[in-house]
C-alpha cells in the first residue's frame, strides 16, 4: 500500500519522485485550465500534476498569474475552460468553505475586529471542534511561528510580519490536505524568513501537507521545494527539481529568471554524438559543449540561432591563457570586481562588447597575482559545464 | 530636536501657548459654532424653564421665583411621561425598521459594479431636492381611505374594504421610516464599501458558510455604520413633530407635539422649556455614556 511505501521513500527521502513514476496518482491536478478576465488570459491552457506531500512552487515575475492559480483552487475563481482535480474529485462545483484546501492570501486577509488568537481559532470553530482542541491547537501553532506574546492583539497593532505570520498560523491550524500558500514570507526579514522556510519545510515533511507556493524569490524556491514551476505570461515554461531548473534550464527564459547566468548566442557548425562545436561570434571563441538528449533535440535545425548558458560560478579565470585551449576560452578585460567575502564577481568584457560575469570563491586568503581592474584575463569551462539552448 | 517642543521649559507655557498655536483656529471654530448654536439657546431654554407662565411679552416671568416647579409638573402629570415613552417607542421601533430596509439597499450598494455606485448614491439623496413638507403630504394622498394605496390594493384584488392607515400609528412609522431612510444608508454604505472583500472569501477558505460569514465579518465590521446610522435616525425621530402631526392620529402621542401644543396653544413657555430640557437630557446621557464607553474600548485596543 501506499502507507508503507512511504514510510521508506516519504517526501523526505532523497529518491523519492512520484512524478517521474507514471502510475502514479497526482493528488492535485489542473487539466488544460483556461482563465480569462475579459479578453485577457490571465492562465493559458495549464496541466500541472502535484503529488501528495510535495512542496510545489509556482515561480514567476508579477502578473503571471500565479495567484489566479491557487485562487481557482481555492474556489474563488471559475476556470474558463479546463478542469480541476483534488483527491480524485473534480471541484468545480464544490464551493470554496467545502473544499479540503487552505489559502493563505497574499493581501492576509486577516479579520480586522478579531484578536490574533480569534483570528487564528476561526477556522477550527467553523468545524465545530470541542473548545478545549480548539484551544489546543491555536496554542501550538502560536507557538510554532512565535506569537506567543501577540496573541490578544488585534491586526492593526502588528507589523507587516507579524501580520503574515498570523495569516501562516491560520491556514496551518486546520492542518489541510492541501495548503496554498501566495507569498507567504515576502515581508519577513531576513533571518526570520529563512527560520520560517526552515519551519515550513520541517511542518510539511511532519504533517504531510501538500504546499502549493507562490513566490517571486528564485531562492525561496530552490531552497524549499521538490519541483518548481516557472511561469511566464499565464504559462508554465518549465517544470523540475530545482537542480534541474538551475542545472539544466530549457530556455534562455528560465536561465535568465533562475540565478545569474550568461548566454552567448551562436550557430552550430558541427555535431558528434558526443559534442556540439558551435561559433559564437559574441563569445569569441569557438565552443564546444556535450550534448544531453535535450540539446541534441536543440541541434537539430543547423541554421537558425543557438543560444550557450554558462553560469558564473562555472567559469574559471585567470591571467595566463591555457596552452592547449582550442575551445571554450573567452578573453577579455576586468570592467569591475565585486568583493563579496566568501567569493568574488568579475565582470569582463570581451572584444564583442559582451560584458560577461564570472564568481570565484576565494579559497586562500591573499592571492600572489591578484586579478585587477583593467587586466587582461581568460575565462574558461568544461564542455559538460555549458548548457545549449534553442529558444 | 530643539523644535519638537517636547522640552521640559517649553510646557511652561501652558494653556495660553497652545491656543496661540497654528493648530488652534481649526479646532475652535467648531467649538464657537456648538457655543453660538446649541449651548447659548441651550442655557437660554434651561433658565426660561426655571420662571413661570405670565401674560406678558415674552410669556414669562422670573418674579414667581426661580425653581424646579415645572419639572415637578412633568413628573405629576402622567401625560408627559407617557408621551416620553411612546416617543422612544416609535422612534425606537421606526429605527429597527429603517435599519431593516436601509442594510440591503446599502448592501446592495456596496456590492455594485465601481461605475455604477455614484448614480446609486445620487438615487438615495435625490427625495432630498424636494422640499419635506411636501414629501410628507405626498403620503397622505397615498395612505389616505381613498388614496393610491388603496385603489391599487383594490383593484388587484388583495382587499375588500379600503384599509385604515392614515391616521394611526402605522402611517408615521411609514412616515418615518421614509424620511430618514438615507440617513441610514449613508453611513451604512461608507461603512460597508470600503470593507475588504477577500475577507469573505478568507471565511470562506476557512470553512465558513457565507451566510454565516455576513453574521460573523460583514454585521460586525459595519458596525460602526449602524451604530451612526441609529443615532442618525433616532434622535431626530423622537423629537418630531410633522411627521405625527400630519399622518398620525389621537392615538399618537409623541413628545414633539406634546411640545408644540404646550408652547403655541397653551402658550407655556416655561413649561414647554422643560419639556425640551429633559428630552435633551434623555438623548444625551445614553449618546454620552456610549461615546465613553466606545473611547475606552479604543483605548484598550491601542
Ligand atoms: N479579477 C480580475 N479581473 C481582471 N484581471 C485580473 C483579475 N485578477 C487578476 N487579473 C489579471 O491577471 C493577471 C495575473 O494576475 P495574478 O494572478 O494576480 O498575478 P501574480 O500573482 O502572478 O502576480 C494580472 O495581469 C492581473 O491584472
Ligand atoms: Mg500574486
Amino acid at each position: 500500500m501506499a502507507s508503507s511505501e512511504k514510510a521508506t521513500k516519504g517526501p523526505a527521502s532523497a529518491g523519492w519522485a512520484p512524478w517521474e513514476d507514471p502510475a502514479a496518482v497526482p493528488h492535485v491536478r489542473l487539466d488544460g485550465v483556461t482563465k480569462r478576465f475579459g479578453d485577457f488570459t490571465a492562465v493559458d491552457n495549464l496541466t500541472l500534476n502535484i503529488f501528495e506531500g510535495e512542496f510545489f512552487s509556482l515561480l514567476g515575475p508579477s502578473g503571471c498569474g500565479k495567484t489566479t492559480i491557487l485562487r481557482m483552487l481555492a474556489g474563488f475563481e471559475a476556470p474558463s475552460e479546463g478542469s480541476i482535480l483534488i483527491a480524485g474529485q473534480d471541484v468545480s462545483r464544490v464551493p470554496p468553505h467545502r473544499r479540503p484546501v487552505n489559502m493563505m492570501f497574499q493581501s492576509y486577509a486577516l479579520f480586522p475586529h478579531m484578536t490574533v488568537e480569534k483570528n487564528i481559532a476561526f477556522g477550527l470553530e467553523q468545524d465545530g471542534l470541542p473548545k478545549d482542541e480548539v484551544a489546543q491547537r491555536v496554542d501550538d501553532v502560536i507557538n510554532l511561528v512565535h506569537l506567543g506574546q501577540f496573541r490578544s492583539r488585534k491586526p492593526h497593532q502588528l507589523s507587516g510580519g507579524q501580520k503574515q505570520r498570523v495569516a501562516l498560523a491560520r491556514s496551518l491550524v486546520k492542518r489541510p490536505k492541501t495548503l496554498l500558500l501566495d507569498e507567504p514570507l515576502g515581508a519577513l526579514d531576513k533571518k526570520l524568513r529563512e527560520e520560517t522556510q526552515f519551519e515550513l519545510v520541517n511542518i510539511q515533511e511532519q504533517v504531510g501537507i501538500t504546499f502549493i507556493i507562490v513566490t517571486h524569490d528564485q531562492e525561496e524556491a530552490m531552497t524549499m521545494s521538490h519541483r518548481i514551476a516557472v511561469m511566464d505570461h499565464g504559462r508554465i515554461v518549465q517544470t523540475s527539481t530545482p537542480t534541474d531548473i538551475y542545472e539544466a534550464p530549457g530556455s534562455r527564459y528560465v536561465a535568465e529568471f533562475i540565478g545569474d547566468v550568461n548566454v552567448f548566442e551562436g550557430k552550430v557548425a558541427e555535431t558528434t554524438p558526443d559534442m556540439l562545436r558551435i561559433e559564437s561570434p559574441e563569445a569569441g571563441c569557438p565552443i564546444e559543449a556535450t550534448p544531453t538528449p535535450a540539446q541534441e533535440d536543440a541541434s537539430h535545425d543547423p541554421s537558425g540561432s543557438v543560444w550557450v548558458a554558462v553560469r558564473p560560478e562555472k567559469l574559471s579565470i585567470s591571467h595566463d591563457k591555457p596552452k592547449d585551449a582550442k575551445a571554450n576560452c573567452m578573453t577579455g578585460e576586468v570592467w569591475d570586481i565585486g568583493y563579496l567575502g566568501s567569493h568574488s564577481i568579475f565582470h569582463v568584457k570581451l572584444a564583442s562588447g559582451k560584458m560577461v560575469t564570472v564568481a570565484q570563491t576565494n579559497r586562500t586568503r591573499a592571492q600572489a597575482r591578484a586579478i585587477s581592474w583593467e587586466d587582461t584575463v581568460h575565462m574558461t569551462w568544461r564542455p559538460g559545464d555549458a548548457v545549449v539552448l534553442s529558444a | 530636536m530643539a523644535s519638537s517642543g517636547t522640552k521640559p521649559e517649553k510646557t511652561g507655557q501652558g494653556l495660553f501657548a497652545r491656543i496661540l498655536g497654528s493648530r488652534a483656529p481649526v479646532i475652535a471654530v467648531p467649538y464657537l459654532w456648538l457655543l453660538l448654536f446649541f449651548l447659548a439657546p441651550f442655557l437660554i431654554v434651561l433658565v426660561i424653564s426655571l420662571g413661570d407662565i405670565a401674560l406678558a411679552i415674552p410669556p414669562f416671568t422670573f418674579k414667581g421665583g426661580i425653581d424646579l416647579e415645572n419639572y415637578a409638573l412633568l413628573t405629576q402629570d402622567a401625560l408627559y411621561w407617557r408621551s416620553y415613552f411612546s416617543s422612544m417607542q416609535i422612534a425606537g421601533l421606526s429605527t429597527i425598521i429603517t435599519l431593516l430596509v436601509g442594510y440591503p439597499i446599502a448592501y446592495g450598494m456596496a456590492r455594485a459594479p465601481v461605475q455604477w455606485r455614484a448614480a446609486l448614491l445620487m438615487l438615495v439623496i435625490l427625495p432630498f431636492w424636494t422640499s419635506f413638507l411636501i414629501r410628507v403630504y405626498a403620503w397622505i394622498g397615498i395612505l389616505k381611505k381613498e388614496g393610491l394605496l388603496n385603489l391599487a390594493l383594490e383593484s388587484i384584488g388583495m382587499i375588500d374594504a379600503p384599509l385604515t392607515i392614515l391616521n394611526t400609528n402605522v402611517a408615521v412609522y411609514i412616515g418615518i421610516v421614509y424620511s430618514y431612510l438615507p440617513f441610514m444608508v449613508l453611513p451604512l454604505y461608507a461603512s460597508l464599501e470600503k470593507m475588504d472583500r477577500s475577507l469573505l472569501e478568507a471565511a470562506s477558505d476557512l470553512g465558513c458558510h457565507p451566510l454565516k460569514a455576513f453574521w460573523l465579518i460583514t454585521v460586525p465590521l459595519s458596525l460602526p455604520g449602524i451604530i451612526a446610522g441609529c443615532f442618525l435616525v433616532f434622535i431626530p425621530a423622537v423629537g418630531e413633530f410633522v411627521i405625527p402631526d400630519l399622518l398620525g392620529g389621537s392615538e399618537t402621542l409623541m413628545i414633539g407635539k406634546t411640545l408644540w401644543v404646550e408652547f403655541f396653544s397653551n402658550r407655556d413657555w416655561p413649561l414647554s422649556s422643560a419639556v425640551a430640557v429633559i428630552l435633551l437630557l434623555v438623548l444625551v446621557i445614553p449618546i454620552v455614556l456610549f461615546q465613553r464607553h466606545q473611547a475606552r474600548l479604543a483605548e484598550r485596543d491601542g
